[in-house]
């Protein structure tokens, strides 16, 4: 059939930002389909308000509207631009609700522009659940016995028929938001009555309880001729009961027979067909009852989804990129296998190795929540390995996650905690699957684990089958070829090994290459070798033959950062992706590491070579070896992938490895605070007064003589992870107790911490002779609030010419102090005029994409060319960089982060204290950008949270300390025409300062004599627009967190900073007095 | 574990674990890439003389059941695995597929490299080799014995696997035709296919003559899969064009799509490495419609793929292509009710996409009874 040529411009729309349940993968997802477009001569039109994605690079688009994904925002695109189309299938949840957002404003009609990939109809038979049952019946399938309902009253009604368990699922919310399991009255009313506010038609099912069934998910596209196909089908190793994004899942299904797996794959069909997804991808999921194969259909997305990305790597399909090509108009046939190049798009992919996908998670971050885990998705990245067997890819997937509780240890385990074991395993947590293993170690039968946790006997016998080869690693005497070969082909790495026989990893390493036992590489190629493949996408196995082919370019290996992890998250993969993109085009072969299947870097198009896997020293180590043997390598690049390949740097290099860019002593320098502080004092550079304490005593004395209060953390982290600011020497008492339990092998750092200060993020590139400032941007929550979590703005608001000056040449101080080749990242503050040094890291920082963004300067791309030894002259001249200057930002940018407050609960199953603090939380970022401060700050809001308030009701309720700078934002609100509420502190001093307010009750107050409602009490009744609410000093006070989660289970704007608080009064004047405007990144970069 | 080895015809030894039975078998090495359904492979008598690869790495996960199989016995030569699984998991299985294989005596290897057994067969074609578990023979003992194995070019093999006596599967529900079902290696879902659709089933042998056949008054005949080399199939080819001249609707698959072709006057050949899996696209010329398809097959009919071409039974096309190689999968006449596919619309394992061709088959036989 073709191309469809009466389609000649598309409106993609991306996912926004990176939040639980949607991360990379749609900008997987969304930069194949530009890519895709663009290459069929389309015009592509992308919105998206996520500046850390590929997809929204300038050169992905012919206009790039990084704004707000609002239909009135995509509603004035559309006007703007004219698309013919819009496609809508690749940005998840948020652009499909967009696209239905703009179908319900009549904005399609009125444009005459269609949406191509899912009509309306068919978005809402795949998601409207009542919908969806109907067409489940009436292709012969069966759905879980449920009920729709729309109040409490209901629910109470079908529960007495559903009987306890029973599940609650809120329509119309990605990541199973909402949902739950109910085993009494008390969680019912409170899982349903979240439920019912998530859902934006108010609307749940409940469901007769499946938990403990085996579950699968099959890919399935479809083209307009009707041909349908099976991409892949995936089965969860952790049964119904916990969400697919939190399971453990395997690819392929491992425990189904023939007949079994067809009964799945025509009912896959039928039900495409049915809903009518008429070009692309969907994914249809199933619960079969492990005693007799019923089988239930739980539902469907009529869209590329999570699981698309993950079947994409898994099989070597690219569905975003096939189901982009169907939109259009080609069908199946007519689209080549890019790996075979031979065979068509129109087969399903065997494959000839197994896939094994483990969630990470973040609950370190959310110290109160609940860690049961559930049907609402709680983790925040992935990892996935490949292996000839499940126990080679579990144990390679394991490490990977990078957490070493994660991995597997066989210490000896008593009877007593034998039987802790098999009764915590019946919940399910995090390490459950850790738990199991073990418990099998300690003796447990695969019937008692199957009893208390219903995963298949298969795997549990390969969990034995890991815990028998240990036994035989363990056993006295000399390591023979035999065992250590068995050992790596069941995936255990040269630290098991190492820790199963009492030796070093490098002992182990050494003793295994003089054996000549080492991995071989084999080739991720859709049709199990029946096919030559042209794709070099690779992962290790132990067997015989290996498929790396030579080379004769010289190669670079680019590390990436590994699953996604609050505080390393997209915006190191943009960075890895940039580098390859610029030494491919710079005539070096690319070869890319990483294990993480939602990125961009890890699509087999992105460099020369792919190789799947774990980002540890061993695997990496592996792969350098493997390479160097097929041809020339200059080196590896560590700096841009995050913490991750930075700390493999130093053993890289220790095994004689070449690492480009700034060298791991240069990294060592950065990190270590004495050796760094000596560059500082050698410069003469100010930083904020700290000690190092090795013990408590030693701690309280270094606070004693700084004052509080103190900012206290451990050294050599990444996202703020267990840093806090404490008052008082119980609160650091406290700290020490726990953070010396974080890095044994680290002191603690006690740092003074300075009280209202700004704080200035730089990103700059240093060749060894020149500077390139990038960016200096300005926090806009005060120095304490860590920088991923706080907002910025790019140029700096308030900072003077001077102090841009001070701090230009303090950076070109340290890069060359340190001795950096690429990428450099400093935190300033300035307090009382002065500017501190807060800390530096020679690397890729998480706000390079923002920066690049706002000044259209590729800095990575940059980095990676100094890393192999071009100068910043030589980028000048070629065009990379600017000719002369630093970065100049191109109107105003505001960045904000985006936290996931409303995913948490806690184990009462209420929510999370939604504060902001020195511990990085946020999952993602959004970015505005326009000509003023107010409107870009408007823009950020309504792109991370939701529509800000034009009028209505505030509650202002403020700390002590913050109701002095508070007034002037107050004010600004009653000029506003807002009204204000306040509880009884706040609203006296703001009286006494001449704003009017009325006085509420404090939650802890209770309801009053005469039927007065708590504050509480009013935002749950939907009465308050916005809610300002800064904590007092660290630690959650009762009353300040109800109000917080109060506002965050209802979607209420709530901001937690004076300086947050000042500019909402600068985004809500500007949204008074205009509409917001619209610009894309070609015109403000032009 | 007891070593075992792989030797292929060309020298080239791969070096395992012994598993299933033990002792030496011989045959032709394919490789079948469906993840799912090594069941089915096992008892398909296409199989027969043939050591079976399997790529997928974990086989025997679900055990064997009574009500998969698809013949009576399993009659691969060889069966060849990665990772045997230890344990059985699935609510149909009655029995260890490890068990099963040794009380059938079937020799089996583990823990080879089977993708690169692949890869060596499909650079280098499909060819003899030698599985053997628990012997004490050199290597070059073990290929001198492999290239001593027959070949599986010229081989006649339906005589092992074709029932001796006619078996009558009845029709479910209301009988509506009787098809004599030449069984040249016919497989289960083939005749529970048809019976699904009101079709009486005889299930004969595959030397049964014309008269034999006409005299259980046959509304259509079919012609199985089978083993083997189609050209040696010389009498069955004879009694086809006997039946096609009396225009009795006439369905062949696989196999007895080979003869169908044959018996038009087309000439068969051996694919390097033939197509064996589940995964299969193959466009039907007519509908422009790509169905995903069950294969099991190392020869092919060659016949003019874009026009009609012409039969001393009148005219005839190439109906299916397979999109991977443009192998022709199906055949049809244009003057007389006979028509055949390459590929498996009974699947077992595979996919049901294809089945639509046993309607069609139903199709031509009420067309015949009302014309």
């Amino acid at each position: 059939m073709g191309l469809d040529t009466t389609i000649k411009s598309v409106l993609v729309i991306g996912s926004g930002p990176i939040v639980i349940g949607q991360a990379c993968e749609f900008d997987y997802s969304g930069t194949q389909a530009c890519r895709v477009l663009r290459a069929e001569g389309i015009r592509v039109i992308l919105v998206n308000s996520n500046p850390a994605t590929i997809m929204t690079d300038p050169e992905f688009a012919d206009a790039t509207y990084i704004e707000p994904i609002t239909p009135e925002i995509i509603e004035r695109i559309i006007a703007h631009e004219k698309p013919d189309a819009v496609l809508a299938t690749l940005g998840g949840q948020t652009a499909l609700n967009a696209a239905i957002g703009l179908y319900e404003r009549g904005t399609l009609k009125k444009y005459g522009v269609r949406l191509i990939g899912a009509d309306v109809d068919a978005i809402n038979r795949g998601e409207n659940r009542e919908l969806f049952r109907g067409i489940v019946e009436k292709v012969g399938g069966e759905s879980a016995k449920s009920k729709i309902c729309h109040t409490m009253e209901e629910i109470m009604d079908a529960v007495v028929l559903l009987k306890y368990p029973v599940v609650v699922r809120p329509s119309f919310t990605m990541g199973g938001l909402g949902s739950g399991i109910a085993f009494n009255e008390a969680e019912l009313k409170q899982i349903a009555g979240a439920g019912l506010r998530h859902s934006p038609t108010s609307e749940v099912l409940l469901e007769e309880s499946i938990i403990g069934w085996k579950e699968y998910e099959l890919e399935v596209m479809r083209d307009r001729k009707d041909n349908v196909v099976i991409v892949c089908s995936i089965e969860n190793l952790d049964p119904m009961g916990v969400h697919t994004g939190d399971s453990i899942t395997v690819a392929p299904a491992m425990t189904l027979t023939d007949v079994e797996y067809q009964k799945l794959r025509d009912l896959s069909m039928d039900i495409i067909r049915e809903v009518g997804v008429d070009t692309g991808g969907c994914n249809i999921q199933f619960a079969v009852n492990p005693d007799n194969g019923r089988i239930i259909v739980i539902e469907m997305n009529p869209r590329v989804s999570r699981s698309s990305a993950l079947a994409s790597k898994a099989t070597g399909f690219p569905i975003a990129k096939i189901a982009t090509k169907l939109a259009i108009g080609y069908t199946l046939d007519e689209i080549q296998n890019d790996i075979t190049k031979v065979t068509p798009a129109s087969f399903e992919p065997t494959l000839d190795y197994v896939v094994v996908k483990v969630p990470r998670f973040a609950f370190e971050k959310f110290a109160d929540a609940d860690p049961r885990l559930t049907t609402t998705m709680k983790s925040v990245g992935e990892a996935m390995a490949i292996g000839r067997s499940f126990p080679e890819a579990l144990m390679k997937a394991l490490r990977s996650l990078e957490r070493k509780e994660a991995i597997f240890t066989w210490p000896n385990v008593g009877e007593s905690e034998l039987s802790s074991l098999l009764q915590a395993m019946r919940i399910p947590t995090e390490y459950r699957l850790q738990q199991v293993q073990k418990a099998m170690w300690a003796g447990a039968s695969i019937e008692q684990v199957y009893e208390a946790t219903r995963i298949d006997r298969w795997y549990l016998r390969q969990i034995e089958v890991i815990n028998e080869q240990a036994a035989v690693i363990a056993q006295p005497g000399e390591l023979s070829k035999d065992v250590l070969r068995a050992a790596k082909s069941q995936g255990f790495s040269d630290a098991q090994i190492g820790s199963l026989r009492g030796v070093s990893e490098e002992e182990v390493r050494k003793a295994r290459h003089h054996l000549g036992i080492r991995p071989v590489y084999k080739t991720v190629d859709t049709c199990a070798a029946e096919f030559e493949a042209f794709t070099p996408y690779y992962y290790s196995s132990y067997e015989e033959e290996t498929e790396v082919r030579p080379r004769t370019t010289p190669a670079v290996i680019i590390l990436g950062s590994g699953p996604n992890r609050i505080g390393q998250g997209i915006e190191f993969d943009y960075s890895c992706v940039h580098a390859s993109f610029t030494l491919r085009e710079a005539g070096f072969e690319t070869i890319m590491v990483n294990c993480n299947p939602e990125t961009v870097s890890t699509d087999y198009d992105t460099s020369n070579r792919l190789y799947f896997e774990p980002l540890t020293l061993e695997d990496v180590l592996e792969v350098v070896h493997a390479e160097t043997q097929a041809g020339p390598v200059l080196g590896v690049i560590t700096q841009l992938g995050g913490q991750t390949p930075l700390g493999l740097a130093a053993g890289l290099k220790a095994n004689g490895v070449t690492i480009l860019g700034t060298s791991p002593e240069a990294i060592n320098l950065a990190e270590e605070r004495g050796a760094f502080g000596n560059i500082l004092a050698e410069q003469g550079l100010s930083a904020p007064q700290f000690g190092m304490a090795a013990s408590q005593l030693e701690a309280t004395t270094i606070a004693h003589e700084i004052g509080y209060p103190v900012l206290v953390r451990p050294s050599f982290v990444l996202g703020g992870r267990g840093m806090e600011i404490v008052y008082d020497d119980v609160a650091l008492g406290g700290f020490i107790t726990r953070a010396t339990d974080i890095t044994p092998d680290h002191p603690v750092l006690v740092d003074r911490f300075l009280d209202n200060a700004i704080e200035i993020d730089v990103d700059a590139l240093f060749d060894g002779h020149e500077l390139f400032l990038g960016g200096v941007m300005e926090h806009i929550e005060e120095a304490g609030i860590h920088s991923g979590d706080s907002a910025c703005v790019l140029p700096s608001m308030t900072v003077t010419d001077e102090q841009w000056d001070e701090i230009r040449i303090a950076t070109e101080k340290i890069a060359r102090g340190v001795d950096v080749r690429g990428l450099i990242n400093i935190q300033f503050a300035i307090a009382e005029n002065t500017l501190f040094v807060l800390e530096a890291n020679p690397r890729a920082s998480r706000t390079v994409p923002f920066v690049s963004k706002a000044t259209g300067v590729p800095l990575a791309k940059a980095a990676a060319r100094i890393s192999v030894g071009s100068t910043i002259s030589e980028l000048r001249t070629e065009g990379l960089l600017p000719l002369l200057g630093d970065g100049v930002a191109k109107g105003i940018s505001v960045k904000e982060a985006v936290l996931p407050w409303n995913r948490f609960r806690r184990t009462d199953g209420r929510g999370v204290d939604a504060v902001l603090g020195p511990e990085m939380r946020s999952t993602g970022e959004v970015m505005g950008v326009s000509p003023s401060f107010g409107e870009s700050y408007a823009k950020s809001q309504i792109a991370a949270f939701g529509p800000l308030p034009k009028s209505g009701t505030v509650f202002i309720s403020l700390a002590d300390k913050e109701k002095a700078p508070g007034i002037e934002p107050a004010k600004g609100f009653s000029d506003l025409g807002f009204h204000i509420l306040a509880t009884d502190g706040t609203a006296s001093y703001l009286r006494a300062h001449g704003i009017e307010c009325t006085t509420v009750r404090k939650n802890s107050e209770g309801t009053g004599l005469m039927g007065e409602k708590t504050i509480v009490d009013i935002i749950n009744a939907g009465e308050i627009d916005l809610v300002i609410n800064t904590p007092v000093g660290r630690g959650t006070r009762a009353d300040g967190w109800a109000i917080r989660t109060a506002a965050v289970q209802r979607s209420i704007p709530c901001i937690t900073t004076t300086a947050g608080f000042s500019a909402a009064v600068d985004a809500i004047t500007f949204l008074q007095s205009s509409p917001l405007s619209i610009k894309s990144l070609q015109e403000w970069l032009a | 574990m007891p070593s075992a080895y792989l030797v292929l015809d060309d020298g080239r030894i791969f070096e395992g674990s012994s598993w299933a039975a033990t002792g030496k078998t011989f045959g032709e090495a394919v490789f079948q890439t469906g993840m799912t359904g090594y069941q089915e492979t096992l008892t398909d008598p296409s199989y027969h003389k043939q050591v079976v690869i399997m790529t997928a790495p974990h086989i025997g996960n679900t055990g064997v059941n009574d009500s998969d199989n698809e013949s009576a016995k399993m009659w691969v030569a060889g069966f060849v695995v990665r990772n045997p699984s230890s344990v059985t998991s699935n609510w149909r299985a009655q029995n260890d597929l490890e068990a099963e294989l040794i009380a059938q005596g079937i020799i089996g290897i583990q823990g080879v490299d089977t993708r690169a057994i692949t890869r060596h067969l499909r650079d280098r074609g499909a060819m003899r080799v030698g599985i053997f578990s628990g012997l004490e023979l050199t290597r070059e003992e073990m290929v001198v014995e492999v290239r001593k194995a027959e070949a599986m070019a010229g081989s006649f093999l339906v005589r092992d696997v074709s029932t001796p006596r006619t078996i009558v599967i009845p029709a479910i529900g209301e009988k509506k035709f009787t098809v004599a079902a030449l069984d040249l290696g016919i497989k289960g879902a083939t005749p529970r296919a048809l019976a699904e659709r009101g079709v009486e089933v005889h299930v004969m042998p595959f030397d049964s003559t014309v008269a034999e056949i006409m005299a259980i008054n046959p509304d259509g005949v079919f012609l199985s899969n089978g083993p083997g080399d189609p050209s040696t199939m010389t009498d069955v080819i004879e009694v086809v064009r006997e039946l096609l001249l009396s225009e009795i609707p006439l369905f062949g698959i696989c196999f007895g799509h080979q003869i169908l072709g044959r018996a038009l006057g087309f000439e068969t050949y051996k694919l390097q490495f033939g197509h064996r899996g589940i995964n299969q696209p193959v466009m039907d010329k007519n509908t422009g419609k790509v169905e995903i398809t069950a294969h099991n097959h190392g020869f092919a009919v060659k016949a003019p793929t874009d026009s009609e071409f012409s039969t001393v039974y009148g005219r005839g096309e190439v109906t299916h292509v397979c999109l991977n190689d443009d192998v022709v999968e199906g055949l049809q006449l244009l003057d007389r009710p006979a028509f055949s596919v390459q590929y498996h619309p009974e699947a077992a394992a595979g996919p049901h996409d294809a089945a639509y061709l046993f309607d069609r088959f139903v199709d031509l036989m009420s067309a015949k009874v009302n014309a």
